[in-house]
């Protein structure tokens, strides 16, 4: 059934920017303070308290247009969102209506089938958010309603998309590819549970061969990547049957309940409020140079999808490789740093990707605080591209390097991990493996090739796992074999 | 001569020669405040205390050396400025109870030279009237005559500075409210350009027509005030960074080559005789005085009340939004919802006319009719600026009425708001051109009601407008007649 729908999705995202300070007044805007205690007379509307605004807004602004390929607009002006709720406290949201700072924009995703697609972004403006509103639950406040104006005035960057998307998944691949942007852009924190980096989506079905699209429903209050799935899939499902049912889809705001992953109604059509946008007068028009967009254009981060390539053409590295290691700009930062030191791309890539990331997720840390510097890496690397150490051994160097920060060659020397290559000492060894295991030896000889690696590990297991593995081989054929 | 009767900068002399102190001059004006505030209603806070200290910070620094031009004197707000630990009210029962924790900038600015505010004025509720009878606390009297009405919004400014309550006052001015109260009250009152001083922490009623200006004895002293208030302010994004001239020492009495244009559409049918009268004869003692009178025409003129009636209802709609009952000012007990707080909190916190103006704007901004109001009224305000920028061409500034009458009876236009407009007819165009005005004593009527005389300046020119109006008040006795109070 569901076969003979077109899913119709555009999304609206807020992004809260990473400034100071607040988008128009000097407070601070820790997350998780003491409510109320990051107020000033004009986060908190009190009578007379006009709006400045931040100049690094818009260069985040600025920043982001830019890195998603958006117009940015000489000259754009704020306007008054007029609505009453507690934990907005001037009454109206000062955002951007008409001439928002970044339009016609646009963000390429990959689909499933190799194939690219082209997400349209149709505007970004600068607003603030609005405060909180807490339940009481001490004996004094219970049955209220607490006002905590913390967040109000915090600048939020809101990204609206076109309906271009046709799927659950390429609603995902877009968000991803939009989070992975401003986060790489430094712009966002991109902590979707904190409500950093928050998704509305605009849902809709339509017969395959309807061009106009259908009665849409905006799904909010969703924040998780899953979550926004789910909520998307479900709504999808809802309408379908609805009209499979001969009912008729409204225009309305649902909410999304992770509990249930099912969407219920807000608000309808006829309580969407008339919001009476106007331009505020307290706020100049603001005027952009394009001195001042060049100026920002040459502060914007080599982004993924360029550093991604750059590791499969310069490096040589995987597709796959370079795109897990370019998802993230400080681990492909750390990666930089590694082969500008002097590491070979490859078992670098494959070091990060698995030793570092492993041990990261292991102790719960960042990239950014880990304990092996590039420096301490690429002298790992060294040593085993010089033979000084196996790369089984190298990780036992890794895991101590780990712990107390040491060089490579510090730890191989205290704790004796050099490498053994003298070919007398390591026939020594096997000589003593062969006499202790006559049985095998019998076996072997009698064709049965596979015991080598028996014998390796003996002798390896002897060496306390310092011989060279290659030479252990070479010795044990010669001897075994008796040429 | 009694120590009130003394103009500002008059005071100043006395000060600075130790002939009285700060403390005097304070208690002279407090006892004065106390005997005639009941009869004209012009105080909602009196400032005995604070006041009083504030006087003997200004003496330590006068003996210190380190006396200003405001310095020890003691200056009434308008109670739409915030000031720090007082009640500032706005004239509303929405925020009766309202104690500001911050200075406006106009405040910061004359308490940085140590001037003692000693109180907090009468005025139409939100700035809203032309009569200061749409004040929470009773209507204030005009002290020429008290069954008139002292003009609005600003009366509490005009009369108690007429009364000799204060050495000079603060107003605020969106489309006659210094100007109109000034001419009533026969005193001087001044309107800078938008963006001249700054209007960060000015309660707002129309953002972008509201500015802070003086009420003052006589030029000299209006020239000082606004030395003190003007300039920029890093809190006000539409405050302006443009020099700011030093005032006094540009009243010169020099008038040779000065172009006045008269504008004729201010010159027509519902003009009062008296002051048409009063009016003609101002313009034809400017000819006297050397400078050359000129017709010029304002088109768009009739147009402006039309127009500041949407602009200022929509900003306004916006603007008082917040008084909604959640954190401060009033709240109504025991709502039985959030919407019935708010329904309940704004029907008892406004007057009628402000609920008015928040109606009309919210209706000029909503959806459906934006285009055919509030930006068509854009479009208007802008042709009306262009008709002063035009007529600033040719000359340097315009004279005119500033009212179409002399002051009216308390309850005259209460009921007929309509009527009421009309009274700033010509004070509104310059709010909307967003230029300076003045208004100065020209005269009384036959039943020696004051009639005051405006004159308008180019964009940022105080200073030019300034000096004309000094030369006139050089040239004429009105300023010196006081009232009986």
């Amino acid at each position: 059934m569901s076969q003979s729908y077109e899913t119709v999705i555009g999304l609206e995202v807020h992004v809260q920017l990473t400034t100071n300070t607040k988008i128009f007044c000097g407070c601070s805007k820790d997350f998780g303070q003491t409510p109320n205690s990051q107020t000033c007379p004009v986060c908190l509307g009190l009578p007379g308290a006009l709006p400045v605004l931040n100049q690094q807004v818009v260069e985040l602004a600025i920043k982001t247009g830019l890195a998603t390929n958006c117009q940015i607009a000489p000259r754009s002006i704020f306007a008054r969102k007029n609505y009453f709720y507690p934990d907005l406290p001037k009454g109206y949201q000062i955002s951007q209506f008409e001439l928002p700072i970044c339009e016609h924009g646009w963000l390429d995703i990959d689909l499933e089938n190799g194939e690219r697609k082209r997400i349209g972004i149709t505007r970004a403006h600068m607003e603030e958010d609005a405060g909180k509103l807490i339940h009481g639950d001490t004996p004094q406040t219970a049955g209220n309603s607490l006002v905590d104006l913390n967040r109000a005035c915090t600048p939020l960057l809101e990204i609206v998309s076109e309906p271009d998307m046709r799927s659950a998944d390429e609603a995902i691949d877009y968000l991803k590819k939009l989070h992975q942007i401003v986060v790489y852009l430094g712009v966002c924190d991109g902590n979707l549970e904190e409500g950093s980096f928050r998704c509305d989506a605009n849902v809709s079905v339509r017969p395959y061969d309807q061009e106009e699209f259908g009665t849409r429903a905006e799904v909010k209050n969703i924040n998780s990547f899953r979550f926004i799935k789910q909520a998307i899939e479900y709504e999808v499902e809802r309408q379908i049957d609805l009209i499979e049912g001969g009912g008729k889809v409204v225009q309305e705001t649902r909410l999304f309940d992770s509990d249930t992953g099912m969407t219920r109604s807000m608000r309808g059509k006829e309580d969407a409020h008339d919001y009476r946008y106007f331009p505020d007068p307290d706020l100049v028009p603001l005027v952009i140079s394009p001195e001042w967009i060049e100026k920002v254009r040459a502060t914007l981060p080599e982004l993924p999808e360029v550093k991604r390539g750059r590791f499969v053409e310069e490096l040589g590295m995987s597709d796959y490789d370079a795109g897990v290691l370019a998802s993230d700009r400080a681990l492909a930062d750390y990666f930089d740093a590694c082969v500008a030191l002097g590491s070979d791309a490859k078992s670098c890539a494959n070091w990060i990707m698995g030793e570092i990331l492993r041990k990261l997720k292991e102790t719960d840390t960042e990239i950014t605080d880990v304990p092996i510097t590039p420096e301490l890496l690429t002298g790992l690397l060294a040593r085993i591209a010089d033979n000084t150490i196996s790369g089984k051994i190298a990780k036992t160097v890794f895991e101590k390097m780990w712990q107390n920060g040491q060089s490579a060659d510090q730890i191989i020397d205290a704790e004796g991990l050099k490498q053994v290559t003298d070919s007398g000492a390591i026939e020594a060894l096997v000589d003593e493996v062969v006499a202790a295991n006559p049985d095998q030896v019998a076996e072997y000889l009698g064709g049965k090739d596979k015991l080598i690696g028996f014998f390796v590990g003996k002798v390896m297991q002897a060496s306390q796992g310092k011989a060279n593995p290659g030479m252990v081989n070479q010795l044990l054929k010669k001897k075994l074999t008796g040429n | 001569m009694t120590v009130y009767d003394l103009t500002l900068a008059e005071l100043r002399a006395k000060l600075d020669k130790r002939e009285l102190s700060a403390v005097e001059v304070t208690k002279t004006y407090l006892d004065r405040i106390a005997a005639t505030n009941p009869a004209l209603n012009t105080f909602i806070t009196i400032c005995n205390e604070t006041a009083l200290a504030e006087a003997q910070a200004a003496d330590q620094a006068i003996a210190e050396g380190k006396a200003q031009a405001l310095t020890g004197l003691p200056i009434a707000a308008k109670d739409i400025f915030n000031t720090a630990g007082l009640r500032t009210t706005c004239a509303s029962r929405i925020l009766d109870n309202y104690v500001s924790p911050y200075d406006a900038t106009a405040i910061a600015r004359i308490k940085e030279q140590k001037a003692v505010i000693i109180g907090k004025l009468n005025m139409d509720e939100f700035a809203m009237g032309s009569s200061n009878e749409n004040s929470a606390f009773g209507p204030v009297r005009n002290p020429w005559n008290q069954d008139l009405v002292p003009g609005g919004s600003s009366g509490g400014s005009a009369a108690s500075v007429a009364a000799r309550q204060a050495v000079a006052a603060l107003g605020t001015d969106t489309g006659g409210s210094i100007r109109q109260p000034a001419s009533h009250c026969s005193v001087v009152g001044l309107k800078p350009t938008y963006g001249r001083v700054s209007r960060y922490g000015v309660i707002a009623y129309a953002s972008s027509l509201d500015q802070v200006g003086p009420v003052t004895r006589d030029v000299r002293d209006c020239a000082l005030m606004l030395q003190a208030i003007a300039g920029y302010d890093p809190a006000d994004s539409t405050s302006v960074n443009t020099p700011v001239a030093d005032y006094q020492s540009n009243l010169t009495g020099n008038l040779k080559g000065l172009k006045i244009g008269l504008p004729k559409e201010y010159f027509i049918e519902g003009l009062d005789d008296d002051v048409r009268k009063a009016v003609e004869q101002a313009a034809e003692k400017y000819r006297e005085l050397g400078a050359e009178i000129i017709e010029v025409s304002l088109p768009h003129t009739s147009y402006a009340v039309a127009c500041y009636y949407l602009i200022a209802t929509a900003e306004a709609s916006s603007n008082l939004a917040r008084y909604d009952g959640v954190r401060y000012g009033l709240r109504a007990e025991n709502a039985e919802n959030l919407v019935d707080m708010y329904m309940q909190t704004r029907a008892a916190g406004f007057g009628s006319e402000v609920k008015r103006r928040i109606m009309l704007g919210t209706y000029a901004l909503s959806s459906g009719y934006y285009d055919a109001y509030y930006l068509k009224a854009q479009k208007v305000r802008t042709l009306i600026r262009q008709d002063f920028l035009n007529a600033f061409e040719t000359v340097d500034a315009l004279l005119t009425p500033v009212a179409p009458t002399p002051a009216f009876a308390l309850g005259e236009k209460v009921n007929d708001p309509l009527q009421m407009y009309l009274s700033d007819i010509y004070t509104i165009p310059v709010n909307l051109a967003g230029t300076c005005a003045m208004s100065l004593p020209c005269g009384f009527s036959t039943d020696e009601r004051p009639i005051g005389l405006q004159l308008i300046g180019k964009p940022f020119d105080e200073a030019t407008l300034l000096r004309t109006a000094h030369a006139y008040e050089q040239a004429t006795e009105w300023h010196k007649r006081k009232t009986e109070f």
